[in-house]
């Protein structure tokens, strides 16, 4: 498992280089020159033009360029946002649990709806349940985000007015973040509702967020479980009449599992993706708004730190499930 | 379970805002987007303003609600030297600043914090000058202060006198601008003892009706009533910015009373707006202009009459409705109605195909061909230029004139466009900075500016000797007069096809009262006030 741990790790090293190129290549890559973009219909003075180059580093060569800004990555430094003058890295430490709590609220409801809807509609194969569950499922994946995150906005808090529109908690709950998790924060402060408050601007994100990585868990648990119980032990164990839950639970599952817990590794990367959005409809003041609002305001450096602080995590998401696929099939070690 | 909390929740949100009126009146603005920071000196936009610039700090002068004139503010009062080089002002006195968790003022405002509010953003030896990395002044820089002040100097405590090398009459509203808001000199004086400079970008200390609070990073900004306030205190106690970024969900939350008042909301959205009985609607032109300069160095551009005949085969009331959706006002001038000394006098080229053709054949040009250019974005006084110029375009070719619409990516755009030898006539427009007039009509249609921001590459003399003067003379009715005869000779120049001013709109729950909508697009709540 050590070898396997390593082998993977080892893996890692040139894809990391390989985004940090992508990434520092990303703004200069792009046409146009991005100091003159700084200014837009305001025409500034070549003194004023060198300062900014020479401000972002961009009046020297590429390749010196390129080797500063990975010597500052390797030691933590990526770089300082042109904006708000702040470090990169400390803003990112600050707007990312935020983004970790929506996402880990939104992977809890795809897991807990779509397994066992994956399982039903397998168990039920060709049935009207499992066609308007798998319907309902591609009709989910195909939904764009904006779109359905302001439909909900609309009918759970315009027109029923059961959540609230946008944002993290109320604002009558003032207290300083502990944690940086408004859920642990609010229960924390010890003030009255807070935790119910923070639970109800938490619903309808995360419902958006889930919506894609729930039709897939549940299309891909569908499908891993019709292979497997079609497979001659599953035949085996009903012929030594076990229970059907105990065949689909004890043998089948666990077996179906193993791809599902790829697609599961994989949605964690979408779902940062997603929450560019999700945060920017729901005003969730995380690491895909701050992306957003950044790209908006030409802030580069956050968009090269922010994009490989995000390739970074992704990969080590990856790392840890392809750890647990080796836990869960030991052919993979090998 | 989850439905029970969100019931609760909603209870608690519905009654937010009545429950805290009866104790006390807290006041939501749905913002935009976050600040940049909390020092106004080193940024340019609006939402920065918004949030630190007008709750927090004051200026020597300031922009009277609702207009483009400077008017007292933190300087009672104030001389000019006959050579109008000499700036001398008195000062409120009295003027405290705020008391804060993280400062406590010893000393009322003095000279020494106009010196140091000023004197940092032009001194590179300040120490105040460099105190955050890559921070610079944008604006001090942008308005050639460095350049145009040669000294600011303490004559007593209540009494600053600023020397300009050259006569500069917009001076006096570039002291009204957010950038020049003057700080407590003191509090930085601690911040440098204590090794903490950068706080004073994070934690703002000012003489503004509201005094900071918290800010919580993409998320909300907490003030309350500054309780020391030299003017008129604020009605409300607590004001907080509740930070969303998309426009419908600003929509939603005004809807919902999770707010009072909202910036920018969509075109589409407005009718609506306009119908819900709990809402309010503001609207006014925003300090802005969209226009088509032609490039009056190459032929056929180079003669009036053909650029006129252009003019008047321009549908302007089809790009409003197509592309504004009615949010906009057709322009005639090149500075906004808002803005004072607009003339009144200038008749606008009507839209007259048959007038347009003559005038074309008139002036001898047949069978033009020509080139307009569509900005690739989006811009405040311009939604969409490519749709501006289809329309432009089928009109055109109504009268002969066979157009060929180009475009390039933003910054490739911006850079051709100053380009003396360029093809056709360039879509672009402008968002004005200190409300002068100065600020539209020299910056991009003086001669100084030709391969620069004046993008028709125009250098009429009569025009450009109007608003040299202006800009020298300190009389602003004089100056008035001069502006106004500006505008009638570029009107009968036609540089430009001047095309819209986009309209700025403010929705606000029923019962806010005492906002004022600013033609320079800021938002401040300083008179505001909540029905109970």
């Amino acid at each position: 498992m050590f070898g396997f741990l390593l082998r993977r790790i080892a893996v890692l090293i040139p894809t990391f280089i390989g985004v940090s190129i992508i990434a520092f290549a990303f703004i200069r890559l792009l046409p146009g020159d991005p100091v003159a973009l700084l200014s837009g219909e305001r025409v500034m003075s070549p003194e004023r033009h060198a300062q900014i180059s020479a401000q972002l580093g961009l009046d020297r060569p590429m390749v010196i360029q390129y080797l500063d800004y990975l010597r500052g990555v390797v030691t933590g430094d990526f770089g300082t946002s042109i904006v708000s003058k702040s470090p990169i890295l400390k803003q990112f430490l600050a707007l990312f649990p935020a983004t970790v709590e929506l996402s880990f609220c939104a992977i809890l409801i795809a897991v807990a709806l779509g397994i066992p809807a994956g399982i039903i509609a397998a168990i039920k194969r060709g049935s009207a349940l499992d066609q308007s569950m798998m319907g309902v499922a591609l009709v989910g994946y195909s939904m764009p985000i904006f779109w359905w995150g302001l439909l909900l906005i609309i009918l759970f808090s315009g027109i029923l007015q059961w959540t609230p529109v946008s944002g993290r908690i109320s604002l009558m709950y003032f207290f300083k973040p502990v944690t940086g998790f408004m859920l642990i924060d609010s229960l924390l402060s010890g003030q009255k509702g807070a935790f119910s408050s923070a639970v109800s601007h938490l619903i309808l994100p995360s419902v958006v967020l889930a919506t894609i990585p729930l039709a897939v868990i549940a299309r891909q648990t569908r499908s891993a479980m019709l292979e497997v119980l079609s497979e001659d032990y599953i035949r085996t164990a009903r012929a030594k009449g076990l229970s059907p839950f105990r065949v689909v639970s004890l043998h089948a599952l666990r077996n179906a599992m193993i791809p599902v817990i790829t697609t599961i590794g994989l949605q964690i990367g979408v779902m940062l993706a997603g929450a560019i959005l999700t945060e920017t409809i729901f005003s969730w003041p995380g690491i895909g708004k701050w992306m957003v609002d950044s790209v908006f305001r030409r802030d580069y450096p956050v968009i090269q730190g922010g994009l490989l602080l995000i390739a970074g995590i992704i990969m080590v998401v990856n790392l840890i499930v392809d750890l647990l696929y080796g836990l869960v099939n030991p052919r993979i070690r090998h | 379970m989850n439905f029970k909390f969100g019931f609760a929740a909603a209870l608690i949100a519905a009654s937010f805002l009545s429950t805290t009126a009866a104790s006390a009146k807290t006041f939501v603005y749905c913002s935009e987007g976050s600040p940049e920071g909390f020092d106004p000196g080193l940024y340019t936009a609006g939402t920065t303003f918004d949030a630190s610039a007008h709750p927090v700090y004051n200026r020597l002068l300031e922009f009277k609600p609702g207009t483009t004139q400077p008017e007292a503010a933190l300087a009672e009062s104030w001389d000019i030297s006959k050579d109008g080089t000499v700036y001398t002002f008195k000062l409120r006195p009295n003027v405290k600043f705020q008391t804060t968790d993280f400062f406590t003022p010893t000393r009322t405002l003095t000279a020494d914090d106009v010196i140091f509010s000023i004197g940092r953003q032009i001194d590179e030896k300040s120490a105040w000058n460099k105190y955050i990395s890559g921070g610079t002044w944008e604006y001090a820089d942008g308005m050639g202060f460095p350049k145009l002040i040669k000294s600011i100097e303490k004559v007593d405590d209540l009494t600053v006198k600023i020397t300009l090398n050259r006569p500069e009459a917009p001076f006096l509203a570039n002291l009204a601008m957010p950038f020049a808001s003057i700080l407590s000199k003191e509090y930085a004086d601690s911040l440098e003892k204590a090794g903490k400079k950068e706080q004073l970008n994070q934690n703002p200390v000012g003489t503004g009706p509201f005094s900071f609070v918290a800010y919580q990073q993409d998320a909300v900004i907490r003030f309350k009533k500054n309780a020391d306030y030299w003017g008129t205190a604020p009605k409300i106690d607590d004001l907080v910015f509740a930070i969303t970024t998309d426009a419908a969900v600003r929509y939603q939350k005004l809807k919902a009373g999770e707010c009072h008042l909202m910036p920018y909301p969509n075109a589409a959205d407005v009718k609506s707006m306009k119908a819900d009985p709990n809402l309010k609607v503001l609207e006014q032109e925003g300090l802005n202009i969209a226009y088509l300069a032609y490039n009056t160095t190459q032929a056929p551009f180079d003669k009036p009459e053909v650029r006129i005949a252009l003019n008047k085969a321009i549908n302007k009331k089809a790009i409003v409705d197509s592309v504004f959706q009615g949010m906009a006002a057709p322009a005639t001038n090149p500075i906004p109605p808002t803005m004072w000394s607009y003339s009144k006098e200038t008749k606008d080229d009507t839209y007259d195909l048959d007038a347009a053709k003559k005038m074309l054949a008139d002036a001898g040009v047949k069978d033009l061909s020509m080139k307009i250019w569509a900005m690739p974005v989006s811009r405040p006084y311009m939604l969409n230029a490519r749709r501006a110029a289809e329309i432009m375009q089928d009109d055109f070719a109504k009268i002969g004139v066979k157009v060929e619409i180009v475009s390039y990516e933003w910054a490739e755009y911006l850079q051709r466009s100053k380009d003396k030898n360029r093809d056709g006539a360039a879509i672009l427009g402008w968002t004005g900075d200190n409300g002068d007039p100065d600020n539209f009509l020299d910056t991009l249609l003086g001669c100084d500016a030709v391969g620069g921001n004046n993008r028709a590459q125009w250098c009429n003399k009569e025009f450009d000797e109007l608003v040299k003067k202006a800009k020298v003379t300190s009389d602003q009715a004089e100056r008035t007069k001069l502006y106004e005869q500006a505008q009638l000779v570029f009107k009968k120049q036609a540089p430009w096809a001047t095309i819209d001013h986009s309209l700025a709109v403010v929705p606000m729950a029923k019962g806010v009262t005492g906002f004022t909508q600013s033609p320079l697009g800021d938002f401040t709540f300083e008179a505001v006030d909540i029905a109970e």
